[in-house]
């Protein structure tokens, strides 16, 4: 239905948006996004994670047309859209509060976008009956939002913003006011519709796990910077710097400082005074300050002699039972925040607070990244 | 439940058996202990709201009571010609054509009471009351009793006689029809009065004169001022409350401090520097005079005419709709137009099908208040109104402070009562009442 679906037919190649140089202020002294630069690909889920505050929800609105940009370019299907008003923009957009229109009812809230595309009355109420069984929800036409629960209005908020078939559609933590269960099963049911219809989602949220099930893609930002965009594993094995590496999933952090460069590895020397071998990423030679980032799954407890290419002694100091595995808090280098997580099984060594052991891990799976100040 | 199971144990004996009244753990019927287990709490609530039940009794229901009463009971007349008053109880058929002569005037029976009861008066100087209640349905008639008051010490039988001789009048059946219907304490003809209708001679009702009607017009001119100030009010105060809400808070104080300022200052304060601005020497006027818009000769008349009152009150009451409008439209989010401009509207269709309809309770609000207050307002319309701005409180007051006609301001008061309870009424069922927000 969208005027931009048929525009767009021979530049399948070229991103549906794409950000150029983008910056935003709000009061003429501190820049909200700073020189964002974005390609989102036809069809992909791309998630904008990040810390409240970081300029997520902005970028949002600069798509959408709620907020002029303060400098730059954003280009949609090709077309620079920054002087195009919001309703000639075609995107759909869920809001975080739903945002569902309380004095019409359910399907009037679905018919509205088509009525003011003047579609024939027929044709609107045969979409909305369409859109209403895809978010399961054929018998609740007649309702009004008030009376819907939180789970079934934002069902309802996300129909109404694909049913004028929209091939870009908008989502500000959509989740946000529901329950955990309730919100695992809506990314279930959003990711599949994502996927069935094959429409272009830009998906804001501050849940790391929200941004690890559902995305293709994830820009990570802070402080009005995109800290990396990459694939969720990408994101989570391989963070290009400390802040993505502590913000997504949990990591054991080392402070040191290079010692040796070895290609792409190095040699760390530990604040502690140990030496260990690492993957560099951050840039520089032999001096650099940097800090070690280990997730605690990869980190092997008492290995066998010569399993682990790095191996250092430690001291248990308290062990969390939580079912599948045990978190086991150690004081390893220095730091007694030191976390490994201890895989349940039959086999298992029994482990008790106060004992010595040893951890190791292999350097593939400890990076050396920028130093946390 | 399975259908095959075998029968149920038998319960034990102090179970709840489900056909009894539900008992509390000590035997006493549930209903019994939790109105006993809440009583403490409603006697609390109820001691905290009589002050105020209290207040609103003696405040609102008494005056208001005691004007529907005054309404419809007047004894001015029986009270003091209490001879006269008997004597038309018993003559009940006496009508317009009654009397020896059958000329509407009563025998020498009447006059004698009549002549009883004017000593009365001229002993108790209660003459001027009897005058007064009589002149309200007939004019001229007040000097006649205080006149014949005077002299009726030296009045003697044949009293019909003597009475005409002292003013020919008497002999009025006007006159008599009137003190029959003055005679009743308990009347409902100020009702009458008050929408210009009146019993003629023959007690039959009647409309008024054309030339004599001034109250039906004017209740007219009430409703549909306050109707038409109500809906500029309306056009002024929505895009003020609309900015209102959503300027960000430290301007919108600002601005919300314009809208209260006027209720800080005197409403008489207020009303005169309209005086002062528009009348036609006023600031208006010479500014349009020294501009040109208008010649010397030609200053436009804005003060002391409907245009007084409609300028003075929709200024004077715009709070009133500016605070409903502006408490609601402060409860909808910014989100809902958003949402309607992504989902393809225009801005003002967005305006028209989503906000607008949101900000119904509060016009409700506005407008019932703005309205109903307008048709009691008193104060502005006489200061401003002249004599074509002038609303029915206007009258009231005439009849409350100048012709002493009480009854008759009441009977005009409860019908302008009945009316906004007739329009409250007839919101409620187009609109609904808890459709409305106030603030
Ligand atoms: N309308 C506005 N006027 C002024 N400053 C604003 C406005 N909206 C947002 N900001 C500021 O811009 C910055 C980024 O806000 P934004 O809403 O984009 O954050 P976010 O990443 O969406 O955060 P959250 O996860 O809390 O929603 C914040 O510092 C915020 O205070
Ligand atoms: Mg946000």
């Amino acid at each position: 239905m969208s005027a931009n679906a048929a525009e767009v037919s021979g530049s399948a190649n070229e991103p549906m948006v794409r950000f150029k140089n983008v910056q935003k202020s709000y009061d003429g002294e501190t820049l909200v996004v700073k020189d964002l630069n974005v390609d989102i690909a036809r069809g992909e889920f791309l998630t904008m994670l990040g810390p409240s505050g970081s300029g997520k929800t902005t970028s949002l609105m600069m798509l959408a047309g709620f907020e002029p940009a303060t400098h730059g370019e954003i280009i949609l299907n090709g077309r620079p859209i920054n002087d195009v008003p919001p309703h000639k923009r075609g995107i759909g957009m869920v809001f975080q509060n739903y945002a569902l229109f309380p004095h019409m009812t359910v399907a009037e809230n679905l018919a509205f976008p088509l009525q003011v595309r003047k579609m024939s009355k027929s044709d609107a109420a045969a979409k909305v009956k369409r859109a209403l069984e895809m978010v399961e929800l054929p018998e609740f036409g007649d309702r009004r939002p008030a009376q819907l629960s939180g789970g079934q209005q934002q069902r309802v908020a996300v129909a109404r913003a694909l049913v004028f078939e929209p091939d870009l559609v908008l989502m500000d933590e959509p989740l946000g006011a529901l329950d955990k269960q309730l919100r695992e099963q809506m990314q279930y049911e959003i990711k599949h519709i994502h996927e069935s219809l094959g429409v272009t989602v830009v998906y804001v949220t501050h849940d790391q796990s929200e941004a690890l099930t559902m995305s293709d893609r994830i820009a990570v930002f802070n402080d009005g910077v995109i800290q990396q965009l990459s694939s969720p594993d990408t994101l989570y094995e391989k963070p290009d710097n400390s802040f993505v590496a502590q913000f997504i999933g949990e990591n054991n952090r080392l402070q040191g400082v290079i010692n040796e460069v070895r290609g792409d590895a190095c040699v760390v020397k530990l604040d502690s005074g140990d030496e260990v071998l690492a993957e560099q990423v951050v840039p520089g030679g032999t001096g650099t300050r940097t800090t070690l980032s280990i997730r605690p799954e990869r980190i092997e407890l008492d290995p066998a002699p010569g399993a682990c290419p790095v191996t250092i002694d430690g001291k248990i100091e308290e062990l969390i039972y939580l079912g599948d595995h045990i978190r086991v808090r150690m004081n390893v280098a220095g730091t007694n925040e030191f976390i490994v997580k201890v895989r349940n099984h039959t086999g298992r060594k029994p482990l008790a607070a106060g004992q010595q052991a040893s951890v190791g891990w292999d350097p593939i799976d400890c990076r050396a990244l920028d130093a946390l100040t | 439940m399975s259908t095959t199971a075998p029968p149920a144990p038998l319960l034990p004996s102090n179970a709840v058996d489900s056909t009894g009244p539900i008992t509390a753990a000590d035997g006493t019927p549930l209903q019994t202990a939790l109105s006993r287990a809440t009583r403490k709490a409603r006697i609390r609530a109820f001691l905290l709201v009589a002050p105020l039940l209290a207040f609103v009794v003696l405040t609102f229901v008494a005056p208001i009571g005691q004007m529907l009463w005054r309404s419809v009971s007047n004894d001015s007349f029986s009270a003091n010609m209490p001879a006269l008053t008997a004597w038309f109880a018993e003559n009940e058929a006496l009508g317009s054509d009654g009397g020896p002569e059958g000329d509407g005037i009563p025998g020498e029976d009447a006059f004698e009471a009549l002549a009883t009861d004017l000593k009365g008066a001229r002993e108790n100087r209660t003459a001027g009351i009897v005058g007064t209640r009589v002149n309200y349905d007939l004019s001229g008639t007040r000097s006649l009793f205080t006149k014949s008051a005077r002299q009726a010490r030296k009045l003697e039988a044949p009293f019909k006689a003597a009475l005409l001789d002292v003013d020919e009048d008497w002999g009025d059946a006007e006159l008599w029809s009137v003190m029959r219907s003055a005679s009743r304490t308990y009347t409902g003809d100020f009702y009458l009065a008050a929408l210009d209708m009146q019993r003629n001679v023959d007690g039959e009702i009647e409309a008024v004169p054309e030339n004599r009607r001034i109250y039906v017009p004017l209740f007219v001119r009430t409703l549909w001022l306050s109707a038409l100030i109500a809906g500029l009010c309306l056009l002024l105060a929505f895009p003020v409350a609309h900015l209102l809400a959503r300027l960000p808070l430290r301007y919108s104080n600002i601005l919300m401090i314009f809208v209260l300022l006027p209720f800080w200052t005197s409403l008489l304060v207020r009303t005169t520097s309209w005086m002062v601005m528009l009348q036609s020497q006023g600031v208006v006027n010479d500014l349009m005079v020294a501009v040109g818009i208008v010649g010397d000769d030609g200053r436009i008349q804005m003060m002391y005419n409907q245009a007084g009152t409609i300028i003075a009150m929709t200024h004077i009451l715009l709070p009133f709709m500016i605070l409903p409008l502006y408490s609601v439209m402060k409860t909808i989010p910014h989100d809902y137009v958003r949402a309607a401009r992504s989902l393809g509207a225009t801005p003002s269709t967005a305006f028209w099908r989503i906000y607008f309809p949101q900000t119904v309770p509060g016009i409700g609000a506005g407008v019932l208040l703005v309205f109903i207050l307008a048709v009691g307002y008193y104060i502005t319309p006489a200061l401003v109104g002249g004599s074509s701005g002038q609303l029915i409180s206007n009258l009231i007051a005439f009849h409350m402070q100048k012709s002493l006609n009480w009854s008759l301001a009441a009977a005009l008061a409860a019908l302008l009562l009945a009316g906004v309870m007739l329009l409250y009424w007839l919101y409620d069922r187009l609109i609904g009442i808890d459709n409305m927000k106030f603030g």
